[in-house]
């Protein structure tokens, strides 16, 4: 086990390089819904436990069958009513068991990025050949069902190895050259996207994805009243918007369809959406769009000044 | 040590589920049903009435909002058993200032215990379906198949002998059930099951013992599960309720036919502070035309009936 994890160095908010998002946005916004498969029986993992009671965890399992079965017609119409193309954060599983839902992202044009074959399989334990093989599995079921190249990774049930972020870098690399394997949404270490060193040297960045405005923490962990969450994400989103003027942020809403899609939320899911996509300097966009233009435009002076921050402080010290 | 490379086999990975409980189905894609009289959306109201027992064993977990307290929990225990005494009655007086006819999920040994209350009960009007023997004894997955076979015939029997009603429906204590519950239900004359959150529509499961309905019965909006789980403030539950309604409403309006199932325990939502919240509800959900509000096993007749037709 190590001390820090060691993928990235410390870079300072305010002393960065200007981003100027396309149109001159201020705030790069992405929808991320997490479109996920619980097994009702699956093997235990000695790390995690599934669920926390014997199976079949009838609640627990329902509740996530009703967002597919129901909540992700509301939240799809939803997102489309407000101009917002999806990027899903995928267990690619549902590419087997449910692809009508899959086809109907695929006809708005969504983006499907991997987030592990179930849920209920965690990467604690993996061998680095099996966790390799597990996302490799991944991406090229997306690709398979979509013709997607994937382009991002939050682990399965944000369960990480050391050699989580080098392996799905690689991979991408492997399978699809430059046009896969480009960013993570596993680290929650920034409000911009930032490098990402990874062992292949692989140009790889970290994507703000935001725990902080993730549902699921925020109704099942942090048990937030659902017009708070409302308040919330538009205090979230005003802080970047008038940030973004100095340098463009990125604000994700990172969803899940039982989750937000409930009768009782989702009017204060809908305030939200249309209070940010009322705003003018609003780049409205997909991981892979935002990381596509990152990479082309500022990852090379983000590194640039990574470095010369770090030399500053050595003179200094 | 590495994990043995079956952790990565997946035989269920299908299509459909992993199981063969029911079929694989989305809600907006169904034909459209309608409610009797042209309604859109079916309300049902349901009030569990449970015996929360001092001596818990929490077997195989303690139950939520049960015993969290060194024997003898008489706190836990006192205000549990506040809900049979004095709640249930502000609850019955709110339900009929509003002519709901409500369903009533109550634990069968609390029924043969209290005949008074059934009494009460039975002379206010409603259904009364199962809800297990009392919260202490739970369905679970490892549970003997020969133990749970015994404590769902008992638990059925003995309503149905306490109450002189069908007793049709089915809600386990903490909607927590074994791989068999579905099965045992069946065998024993239950035809629809609420335990299984997973729609806002009944649907049909099959069984060994032939088919049995799912009729969801709601967690996220229950009194229990907002205010007593999450901590959320009364005032905010009476929000998510009119929140949750209004949008069904709408969807029913647009889409077909919706269930709205609301859950509630006199022992949390009949304390003096709470019932004025449930008031509210009631009102707000009262004299809607598009409303049918009726038992839980009236609106799956009616499903039945007008989904047989299309």
């Amino acid at each position: 086990m190590r001390e820090s994890l060691g993928v990235y160095d410390y870079w300072a908010y305010d002393q960065r390089p200007k981003i100027e998002w396309p149109g001159g946005a201020k705030v790069a916004f992405w929808v991320a819904p997490n479109i996920e498969y619980y097994e009702l029986d699956p093997p235990q993992n000695p790390q995690r436990s599934p669920w926390p009671h014997p199976h079949p965890s009838v609640p627990g399992y329902s509740i996530r069958d009703y967002g597919n079965r129901v909540g992700h017609q509301r939240q799809m119409a939803l997102l489309e009513k407000y101009g917002i193309r999806g990027s899903v954060s995928l267990s690619v599983a549902l590419c087997e068991h449910h692809p009508e839902i899959i086809q109907m992202c695929k006809e708005r044009d969504w983006e499907f990025f991997s987030h592990g074959i179930y849920n209920t399989r965690y990467t604690y334990g993996l061998s680095e050949d099996q966790e390799r093989a597990m996302i490799r599995d991944s991406m090229e079921t997306i690709h398979r069902h979509t013709g997607q190249a994937c382009a991002g990774y939050l682990a399965p049930a944000l369960s990480h190895s050391e050699r989580t972020l080098d392996l799905f870098a690689e991979v991408g690399e492997e399978l699809f050259g430059d046009k896969g394997g480009l960013y993570t949404c596993d680290l929650f270490h920034d409000d911009q996207p930032t490098p990402i060193s990874v062992r292949s040297g692989k140009r790889f960045i970290s994507m703000p994805y935001s725990l902080e405005m993730n549902d699921t923490i925020v109704y099942a962990v942090n048990k937030v009243e659902p017009r708070q969450y409302s308040t919330m994400l538009k205090r979230h989103f005003d802080r970047l918007y008038a940030e973004g003027a100095e340098s463009g942020t990125v604000m994700c809403i990172p969803t899940h369809n039982y989750q937000v899609s409930c009768p009782h939320r989702i009017k204060a899911f809908e305030e939200a959406l249309e209070y940010i996509t009322g705003h003018p300097d609003v780049w409205v966009a997909t991981g892979r769009e935002i990381a596509d233009y990152y990479l082309a435009n500022y990852y090379d002076a983000a590194l640039d000044s990574m470095a010369a921050q770090a030399a500053t402080a050595g003179k200094q010290g | 040590m590495a994990l043995n490379d079956d952790y990565l086999d997946y035989p269920l990975r299908r299509h459909g589920y992993d199981h063969e409980r029911y079929a694989w189905s989305m809600l907006s894609e169904r034909p459209p049903v309608t409610w009797p009289e042209g309604k859109t959306l079916a309300v049902w109201i349901n009030i569990s009435l449970q015996f929360y027992p001092l001596n818990q064993r929490g077997k195989p977990f303690k139950v939520p909002n049960g015993m969290t307290m060194p024997y003898p929990d008489l706190r836990h225990f006192s205000l549990r058993d506040y809900g049979n005494r004095v709640g249930i009655y502000r609850v019955l007086k709110a339900l009929a200032a509003h002519n709901i006819t409500p369903t009533f999920a109550i634990n069968a040994q609390l029924a043969e215990q209290t005949p008074y209350l059934v009494q009460r009960l039975k002379e206010h009007g409603g259904e009364f379906i199962a809800h297990g023997w009392n919260m202490d004894h739970l369905h679970y997955g490892g549970q003997p198949i020969e133990e749970e076979a015994e404590l769902v015939k008992r638990s059925v029997e003995t309503l149905r002998r306490v109450t002189g009603q069908p007793v049709r429906g089915w809600l386990s204590p903490a909607k927590h059930q074994s791989f068999n519950t579905p099965d045992l239900l069946a065998e024993n004359g239950i035809a629809y099951c609420a335990d299984w959150v997973n729609d806002d529509m009944p649907y049909v499961c099959s069984t060994t013992e032939g088919s049995l309905s799912m009729m969801p019965l709601a967690t996220e909006i229950e009194d229990q599960f907002v205010m007593s789980q999450n901590l959320h403030s009364e005032d905010s539950w009476v929000t998510q309720v009119k929140d949750a309604f209004d949008f069904l409403l709408e969807e029913s309006r647009e889409q077909g036919g919706r269930l709205f199932a609301l859950n509630l325990h006199p022992w949390l939502v009949g304390q003096p502070h709470r019932i004025a919240c449930l008031e509210e509800v009631l009102a707000h959900i009262s004299g809607h035309p598009e409303v049918w509000q009726a038992p839980a096993g009236e609106i799956l007749d009616a499903f039945h009936a007008a989904t047989e037709q299309t």
